[in-house]
């Protein structure tokens, strides 16, 4: 079947199989590796993207179902060269260990600050139970949420937890 | 929106029937139990009737449509038929719906003056994350501080999602207080085989039962208008 849509702001289109899943249209068509298969069963979140704005499990559908869709991979994040700030704040918080989680962590970030941007901790531990990690416990994913939203709103982010005193 | 009742097709995703103010008002209980269903991105494409069709044991949503006392609307190449809620989970995983047959809709009655419904759960990541460990669902009606009328589901704790008579029939005729409620939430399992798994033995999801439906019930009175 043919499927035409758009990937990080470029139309793409491409005869599939109808049963390809949006993953591996991503991943094997496109050649848009950063997009991750934990599971294939909707459980862990690491194939996370943007499809027309909303954060979307890519392995629960379809490449024909986002026919049409506007869709955004964490390789359509950062902007000129410069990070988005989600990514910035992975990068300056720790937010990742071995980073199989992480670009699903960014884009679940993203939508949750695209609704909210001053989340507590909370807020922002409910809005990424779609995302699973094993490494790091969640608390340095958690802290980097609190940076980028600190940077998005335009202020200072609070400082690392290996700066404070206690 | 139809004259007496709201209806809700199959391509309604989890994230509507939570946000939707016209379901919220009517459907208290099944939007609660939609915006507690998986996680954002299972929300913003799951679907309510596809939740509903599935009949997980420890699912939400039907909780939410057995307490507000949906009508599943069937449709196969032979018609169209409708299924009342109470008769819609079967077993685990099992619903009413025969082999040829999808749901199409989900028909649920507006409220009246004096109703209210309400869901909450204990989610197996603790919170309301993940399926419920024990859910519970109730809708009432009341008229000059009486219970007239009730519905209570409960989730996660037996074989699959069902009504509690005993609970509803104890708190007719009571004025909804705290002892009132909790004497008629002790009868949250009385007619349900409990099933311990993996998150729970039989005795603390008989417990959670009785908590999550005390708590539903007296969720559902304050959302009374």
């Amino acid at each position: 079947m043919e499927v035409s849509m758009t990937v990080n702001g470029r139309a793409v289109s491409a005869d599939v199989e109808p049963r390809t899943l949006l993953v591996h249209f991503i991943r094997d068509n496109q050649r848009l590796t950063g997009t991750h298969v934990g599971c294939e069963t909707g459980y862990c979140g690491a194939c996370t993207v943007h499809v027309d704005g909303k954060a979307v499990k890519s392995c629960t559908m379809f490449a024909v179902q986002a026919e049409g869709a506007d869709i955004t991979t964490i390789e359509g994040v950062a902007r000129n060269g410069e990070l988005h700030p989600v990514q910035e704040g992975f990068w300056e918080r720790h937010g990742l260990q071995c980073g199989f989680c992480t670009p699903g962590m960014i884009m679940s970030s993203i939508a949750l600050l695209d609704e909210n941007d001053s989340p507590s901790e909370t807020e922002i531990r409910h809005g990424i139970d779609g995302n699973l990690c094993r490494c790091t416990g969640y608390h340095n994913i958690v802290r980097a949420v609190e940076y980028a939203a600190a940077k998005i709103r335009g202020e200072e982010p609070p400082p690392p937890d290996w700066e404070r005193e206690t | 929106m139809y004259g007496d009742h709201i209806e809700i097709g199959a391509l309604v995703r989890h994230a509507t029937t939570a946000s939707s103010d016209v379901i919220k008002t009517h459907a208290t209980a099944l939007s609660t139990a939609a915006s507690l269903t998986g996680d954002v991105q299972v929300r913003n494409r799951g679907t309510t009737c596809g939740a509903l069709a599935h009949a997980d044991v420890a699912a939400d949503q039907p909780a939410g449509a057995l307490a507000c006392g949906a009508i599943m609307v069937a449709r196969s190449s032979s018609g169209t038929r409708e299924i009342d809620a109470a008769d819609f989970f079967v077993d685990s995983l099992t619903s009413a719906l025969e082999p040829n047959e999808i749901l199409t809709s989900i028909r649920i009655p507006k409220v009246g003056p004096g109703e209210g419904s309400a869901y909450d759960k204990l989610g197996r990541r603790g919170g309301h994350s993940d399926y419920a460990v024990a859910g519970a669902a109730a809708w009432v009606k009341t008229s000059n501080g009486t219970i007239e009328e009730a519905r209570v589901a409960v989730t996660g704790v037996g074989t699959r999602p069902q009504l509690t008579e005993g609970v509803a029939e104890a708190l007719i005729g009571t004025d909804g207080s705290d002892s009132a409620v909790r004497e008629a939430s002790e009868k949250a399992v009385d007619d349900i085989t409990v099933l311990e798994d993996l998150y729970g033995s039989e005795e603390y999801k008989a417990h959670l039962a009785k908590v999550y439906v005390g708590r539903a019930v007296k969720a559902a009175l304050a959302n009374t208008s």
